[in-house]
């Protein structure tokens, strides 16, 4: 029975290590003198870190990322309420932060910050800031279908000649915006019908958890064509190189209900106890040298920032002609949810 | 098993006391645990008041909710089957049999259980992106719930009497009947016990699902979280009630006359079955077995190594931080999660009643809740009620141990039941105090159960990331937050090193395990002394 002990005894010893490193890692982190924020961020982790480095080197104030899935951290923000440790929130797409500014936990942006980006692209009501933007696309298989077989509206995929060609994702909130544009445009019974046909087409994969696995599925050619927003397309080109690539992007007609410009943005706690920090992170991003930053990430989004080039690989932004429906139109995706729900995507 | 060995021969009325006493407190003690294991149902009932019965009704009456109820069903009925029959031939295999390489053997078979549900889905989609529905998510997650049994059955053959089969076979029963009418009875709490283990991780599991487009109550939950919290929480309702219909279930089938001896009687290691001819078939069920459950995984994430073009590989000291953060949380919640089973399974073996199966049921309960719902409801209760321990390292820990409780229980409860009471009241009637008694007699019979419930909680919270990224201090990364991270913005080849390190990791606790087990057979003089006052009591 020695062995036992021994083992009773090491087990032990391990536990009071591990204690004391735990403890030593956090009293560590809270000692510094500078002053620190704490991000609470929905974006890709990379492209954020980038921001980051850069924001610190230009303000000597320290930022702390927690990262994790928008809707995720929508809930914790909600649960912590006054108490949240959180100071700026950085989400992908705006549904979230118009939640929260409807629950009244955010805190109006600076005049100033809300001036280096375009009006629609940010809150109405200032509460938060538009800081990228990416437009909806179709993306094919090269070798099951042509650019010219490509449908030119979104009102297209609900045809029968595209059953058991289409992938969807239902569940990403890139897909909200579509539908609610759709039933801005024709009314939710002729969206929902819309819907219901384009499930129809989708089945069996009608149900794809996200849109990385859409288009590389399209890529491989288990699907004939997905939807998608175009970053999606342009990073697994920058994962898997272009000789590896046999899928291309279809754009939309212009103006198309479908054709629609989707905006990633940040907003501020009411709770934060560090504001004028927390403005100074969000004037940086949306300034000319923060959206450079952004361009030349790996995340392949639209700085919305004046006169900031996209990445070289993406076609410029002014080529780009998207419909009118904005963040405004979108507010907290309710509709696009309900009809979502309703034709049993959700 | 305990109950019976009571009646039929009552102990000495003075130990028969001091046992009570003890039991007594004891109780106590488990009702305070259980009530903590429970407390995130509390915020689940509140949700759903909030939500309100209309909102309630809309999500849980409509067509698809009966076609998430059948494919629950449906998914854990084949699953438990598949897992129980690979689960218990493997641990016969390495147990019973003179297996070749066996102590490697016995490492490989625990690793699937430290592959991420995430990764070994990924990697069956990657391989056939054709391969959805029913017998995917069946296949993927018997791949990676088989270990949940494989351990505590091989650990209940570790200590069961061969003695008995022995006289079995001596008798004249062939080999098939002295293992249904033998061995199964010795084995059965480790069987059922795993088994409920695997129903209910199969209720809270997410990632694969995901992946293979299989719909349960759980990936419903997920998307439901999109819309509104207290909705999502509505929905963890029917994961609840699921719970308590299978625990109700195991309670019942447990019951049934336990006819096993093996309380009282000490561990002798059973003499191994050569496997002669059966050798070649028995490794090549193995080699498949493992390169199912760990090759094809692996093998996905070093393709992805390979075709990545980005020269975003992480850097050695990031992955070193991470590798440390996940060791010591999960190690941390591992060793709280066996200390707080150890109170329960005593209390819930040495003495049977309906008030202590309540209790110990009641904390398998947090299983069937993902873990997501488990983390958001720690945030409500720290936030209110201990906002200094909010995103430290402490409340991951006590998150890791709530969810992954009923692994370190299962494992616990089978050498609590095998460790004969009767030595620890001995030890008492010579004199020594409880503590000494606890710690030289008790604490090493039921050692393995321990360790064993140690790195099950061990490997299994190494993979946690839900609950992880809520959670943990902010800044902090483990590995499976890495590679989610970059899975997540399709840098799968710069996320591949962390599962890797992941899988690493986990032969690490499944090769001590086995390496223990291995020494305490040389060891066996020491165990053969602890035979003799067992054989002397009159019940054996």
């Amino acid at each position: 029975m020695r062995n036992t002990k021994l083992a009773v005894r090491c087990l032990a010893a391990g536990a009071v290590v591990a204690f004391v490193a735990t403890g030593c890692s956090n009293s560590s982190s809270s000692s510094s003198g500078s002053q620190t924020i704490t991000l609470y961020n929905a974006q890709h982790e990379q492209t954020t870190d980038a921001l980051i480095t850069a924001f610190t080197q230009q303000t000597g104030i320290k930022v702390k990322v927690r990262s994790d899935d928008e809707d995720v951290l929508t809930a914790q923000l909600e649960q912590e309420g006054s108490k949240s440790p959180a100071d700026v929130f950085y989400t992908e797409n705006s549904p979230w932060l118009a939640q929260l500014d409807e629950k009244q936990l955010l805190a109006p942006i600076d005049a100033a910050a809300l001036q280096q980006v375009p009006a629609a692209d940010s809150a109405s009501t200032g509460d938060w800031i538009g800081v990228s933007a990416r437009v909806s696309v179709l993306v094919y298989n090269k070798d099951k279908l042509t650019a010219a077989q490509m449908p030119t509206s979104i009102m297209d995929l609900a045809d029968p000649q595209w059953k058991g060609k289409l992938e969807l994702a239902p569940a990403e909130t890139d897909f909200w915006p579509i539908v609610s544009s759709v039933a801005k445009t024709y009314g939710d019974a002729k969206a929902l019908a819309w819907l219901k046909a384009l499930k129809s087409n989708a089945a069996p994969n009608d149900n794809i958890p996200d849109n990385e696995t859409v288009v590389s599925d399209v890529n491989k050619g288990t699907g004939d064509m997905g939807l998608i927003n175009h970053y999606y397309f342009y990073r697994l080109q920058a994962e898997i190189g272009k000789p590896a690539v046999h899928a291309a992007l279809s754009f939309f007609a212009p103006h198309d209900p479908g054709y629609v410009l989707d905006v990633s943005g940040a907003g501020i706690l009411k709770s934060s106890k560090h504001q004028a920090a927390a403005q100074k992170f969000v004037a940086f991003i949306t300034s000319a040298a923060g959206q450079t930053i952004l361009a030349h990430s790996d995340s392949f989004e639209y700085p919305i920032g004046d006169n900031v080039a996209a990445n070289s690989e993406l076609p410029p932004f002014a080529s780009l002609q998207p419909n009118s429906f904005s963040v405004a139109d979108l507010g907290t995706g309710e509709d696009a949810k309900t009809l979502l729900q309703e034709a049993q995507l959700l | 098993m305990t109950s019976s060995t009571a009646t039929a021969a009552p102990a000495p009325p003075r130990i028969a006391r001091a046992r009570r006493g003890r039991a007594g407190w004891l109780v106590y003690v488990s009702i305070v645990i259980a009530l903590g294991l429970l407390s995130p149902l509390v915020l689940v009932a509140l949700d759903a008041r909030q939500a309100g019965w209309t909102e309630i009704h809309r999500v849980l009456f409509r067509s698809r909710s009966r076609q998430l109820l059948v494919n629950t069903v449906e998914l854990s009925v084949v699953v438990v089957t598949a897992a129980a029959v690979i689960g218990t031939a493997a641990a016969w295999c390495t147990e019973r049999c003179t297996l070749p390489l066996r102590r490697l053997w016995t490492v490989l078979l625990v690793l699937p259980i430290a592959i991420p549900d995430f990764v070994a889905g990924y990697a069956w989609h990657s391989i056939r992106p054709t391969f959805t529905g029913l017998w995917a998510a069946a296949l993927v997650m018997t791949l990676s719930t088989y270990p949940l049994i494989y351990l505590p059955v091989a650990a209940a053959l570790r200590r069961a009497d061969p003695g008995v089969d022995e006289v079995a076979r001596s008798l004249g029963l062939g080999r098939a009947a002295t293992f249904r009418r033998v061995t199964v009875p010795q084995i059965r709490p480790a069987l059922i016990g795993g088994s409920l283990v695997v129903v209910l991780t199969l209720l809270s599991e997410y990632g694969a699902f995901e992946i293979v487009h299989f719909q349960t109550f759980t990936t419903e939950i997920f998307t439901e979280f999109q819309f509104d919290q207290a909705a999502a929480s509505a929905l963890a309702v029917p994961l609840v009630l699921l719970g308590l219909l299978v625990l109700t279930g195991e309670s019942r089938i447990g019951r049934r006359g336990r006819t096993s001896r093996t309380a009282s009687q000490a561990a002798r290691m059973a003499r191994r079955r050569r496997l002669g001819y059966a050798t070649a078939p028995v490794l090549a069920a193995l080699s498949a077995l493992v390169a199912l459950a760990v090759g094809v995984p692996i093998g996905t994430l070093i393709y992805w190594m390979q075709r990545s073009e980005r020269s975003t590989l992480p850097a050695a000291a990031t992955v070193g931080k991470a590798t440390w953060a996940t060791v010591d949380y999960s190690a941390l919640g591992a060793l709280v999660a066996v200390a707080l089973a150890l109170p329960i399974a005593i209390m819930a073996v040495r003495r049977a009643s309906t008030a202590r199966r309540l209790i110990e049921r009641s904390t398998y309960l947090t299983q069937s809740l993902p873990g997501v719902v488990i983390a958001l409801s720690l945030v409500f209760f720290s936030i209110r009620y201990a906002y200094p321990l909010y995103q430290t390292s402490l409340l991951l820990v006590a998150a890791y141990a709530i969810l992954h409780f009923p692994l370190a229980l299962v494992c616990v409860k089978v050498s609590v039941v095998q460790a004969p009471p009767r030595l620890g009241d001995i030890g008492r009637s010579l004199g020594r105090g409880p503590v000494a008694v606890f710690a030289r007699v008790t604490l090493p019979l039921i050692a393995p159960g321990l360790i064993a419930g140690f790195c099950l909680v061990f490997l299994t919270a190494t993979t946690e990331l839900t609950a992880t990224l809520v959670l943990a201090p902010t800044g902090v990364h483990t590995l499976a937050t890495q590679f989610w991270a970059y899975q997540s913005e399709a840098a799968y080849g710069a996320a591949a090193p962390y599962a890797l390190v992941i899988i690493a990791l986990a032969a690490v606790p499944g090769a001590l395990l086995g390496l223990w087990f291995d020494r305490e057979r040389y060891s066996r003089l020491s165990t053969e002394q602890y035979s003799r006052p067992a054989a002397l009591e009159p019940a054996s």
